[in-house]
């Protein structure tokens, strides 16, 4: 079984599907939180729904709006499940706070590399460990 | 983290249930961050007043108390919210009066809005509206700890001015406009203010537009880094800096860079790497120059426009001086909005100089308070636009989903008269 060791800013545990981005996210002009959709249009993910997902991408780019857009997408029930992201930022680190997700991050190899979308993963953020318990 | 006696006062509700919400907020973030404590600061800005739908229902749940819980201190409780305990100002925000009508912007917003500034000026928010207070009274002095939002004033505040801010948020400047803390991590930090790569630009660097490609390039180049400008240029002013750290932070995540001889932390590039070596050099020269400025022109195919924008960041005084000069005794194209967006205080200057009437009997106008993109509206019927602004040109596409031409000035200007798009690429 596939397993990263990381550090877990967000408590909580729980499983489900992968959606991996290797490119970094847009909150502002990236993301539409009524939907829960990416929405920058030379995205890798451009059109794909997050909402329920165990989001692992890079880390945040881009405005400083990017923590207050994730949060509106808990304010409007279109939240990811769960974040799994590389590079600490304050945006990114402030967005998954406010989104109130479990959230590892530095995870000890690239989860972007790793782990597919598609993929049923596990995020033990008490733990800090992410683990994929089904390969897509 | 560490906490000193006054923080966990606050911590511990001696101030009250509101600062004891902010500054469990930033134990959360500060630990989150890895920051082994936080710092004082005085000059927060941020955002409170801005419309959305998820703050409508928050305001309709419980007014304007339970939205910044909830939005600014990420705080579910019913707390009453104290006035702001350091200085404190309103960024950008949604269009106001001015704009109404003039899109299909809901006037709710607008009435919305302004019933925040009435509520938050009450608390002591100076409401600047603007991503330009370093234009309007919030001008902070080197070595200077802020708590700022808003990318392209953090890049202004950080690179220009030597004070210090990291990129924020709409939580953190409120837990910090509540308890004068943020985390001392990040830009704060003397060693994380060194620079990380050296560009050496070959294409001379000599009016605004040049500017803006140029950290457009760089913000693609560096991403989060932290660049060391060298090369050619004609001494830069307000609005070049303005555009060119607006640019590098809009591609990529740049919050901090030097220009030896221009921006006060490094008098030369040894003092910019202090005793480091630089990760990465780049060259900038015309082949990157133009990629580009396809790049950022890759989302247009028509030439029809039918709406200019201008004032992305907000635009100077000298700057809307430059576009009034240029209208002077002309007319905009009958199928063409044009917009300029300054702070609400400019406007003022501005409205007094004359330039606003100048600007008015042309038909275009001089707007405040936002821009397009924050508001997700522009005139009705827009498909083509173009802008000066690199940052405009890279999200209102997306935003909006329209097409978007980045030019000169002049470039906007003949496109307002004519209806038609005709910019190239001036050799360089």
């Amino acid at each position: 079984m596939l397993t990263f060791s990381g550090r877990g800013i967000v408590p909580g545990v729980v499983e489900g599907p992968a959606l991996v981005s290797t490119e970094e996210i847009s909150g502002f002009g990236g993301i539409d939180p009524a939907r829960g959709v990416i929405i920058e249009p030379r995205h890798e993910l451009f059109g794909e729904c997050f909402t329920g997902t165990v989001l692992v991408f890079p880390g945040a780019k881009g405005s400083s709006g990017w923590a207050g857009f994730f949060q509106s997408t808990r304010l409007m029930g279109t939240a990811p499940l769960a974040m799994v992201f590389t590079t600490v930022t304050t945006k990114a680190v402030l967005g998954a706070i406010v989104t109130r997700i479990p959230t590892v991050v530095e995870c000890d190899r690239d989860p972007t590399c790793l782990i597919r979308t598609g993929d049923r993963a596990r995020v033990d953020a008490d733990a800090g460990v992410v683990t994929v318990l089904d390969r897509s | 983290m560490f906490l000193t006696e006054e923080e966990k006062r606050m911590r511990d509700g001696k101030e009250g249930a509101a600062v004891a919400a902010a500054m469990d907020l930033l134990v959360r973030y500060g630990e989150a961050l890895g920051a082994e404590r936080l710092c004082e600061t005085r000059n927060v800005a941020g955002t409170m007043t801005q419309p959305s739908p998820a703050k409508a229902k928050l305001v309709e749940e419980g007014g304007w108390a339970k939205a910044f819980a909830v939005i600014n201190l990420d705080c579910d409780e019913d707390i009453d919210i104290p006035r702001m305990k350091v200085p404190t100002c309103q960024l950008q925000h949604g269009f106001g009066e001015d704009a109404r009508g003039l899109t299909g912007y809901p006037d709710a917003n607008i009435e919305l809005q302004s019933d925040a500034e009435a509520y938050y000026s009450d608390k002591g928010v100076n409401i600047l509206a603007t991503c330009t207070p370093y234009q309007v009274g919030n001008l902070p002095v080197r070595g200077e700890h802020c708590a700022w939002m808003e990318s392209s004033a953090v890049v202004y505040c950080n690179s220009v001015l030597g004070a210090r801010t990291n990129c924020e948020g709409a939580a953190s400047t409120g837990a910090a406009s509540l308890t004068g803390r943020i985390p001392y991590w990040g830009n704060h930090v003397p060693e994380n203010r060194l620079g990380t790569h050296l560009i050496r630009t070959d294409v001379e660097l000599t009016a605004f537009a040049e500017w803006g490609l140029f950290g457009y390039f760089v913000g693609e180049a560096v991403g989060e880094g932290r660049p060391v400008i060298t090369g050619g240029w004609t001494q830069p002013d307000l609005a070049d800096l303005k555009h060119f750290g607006a640019a590098a932070a809009t591609s990529g995540g740049v919050e901090l860079y030097h220009i030896p001889g221009i921006t006060p932390e490094a008098g030369s590039i040894g003092d910019a790497f202090s005793a480091r070596t630089p990760q990465e050099e780049i060259g900038y020269g015309p082949r990157e120059r133009r990629q580009v400025y396809e790049r950022l022109n890759d989302q247009g195919s028509s030439t029809d426009v039918d709406f200019v924008l201008l004032g992305c960041p907000h635009a100077s005084l000298e700057q809307i001086e430059a576009v009034a000069r240029r209208l002077e005794g002309r007319k905009i194209h009958s199928d063409v909005e044009l917009w300029i967006m300054t702070p609400p205080a400019l406007f003022a200057a501005a409205a007094r100089s004359g330039y606003d009437r100048v600007i008015t009997d042309a038909g275009g106008k001089l707007l405040t308070d936002s821009c397009p993109a924050m508001s997700k509206a522009a005139p009705d019927g827009t498909r083509v636009f173009v802008s000066d602004s690199a940052k405009q040109v890279h999200y209102l596409p997306a935003i909006l989903g329209i097409e978007g031409w980045f030019g000169t000035l002049d470039e906007c200007i003949d496109a307002a008269i004519t209806g038609v798009w005709r910019g190239e690429l001036a050799p360089c």
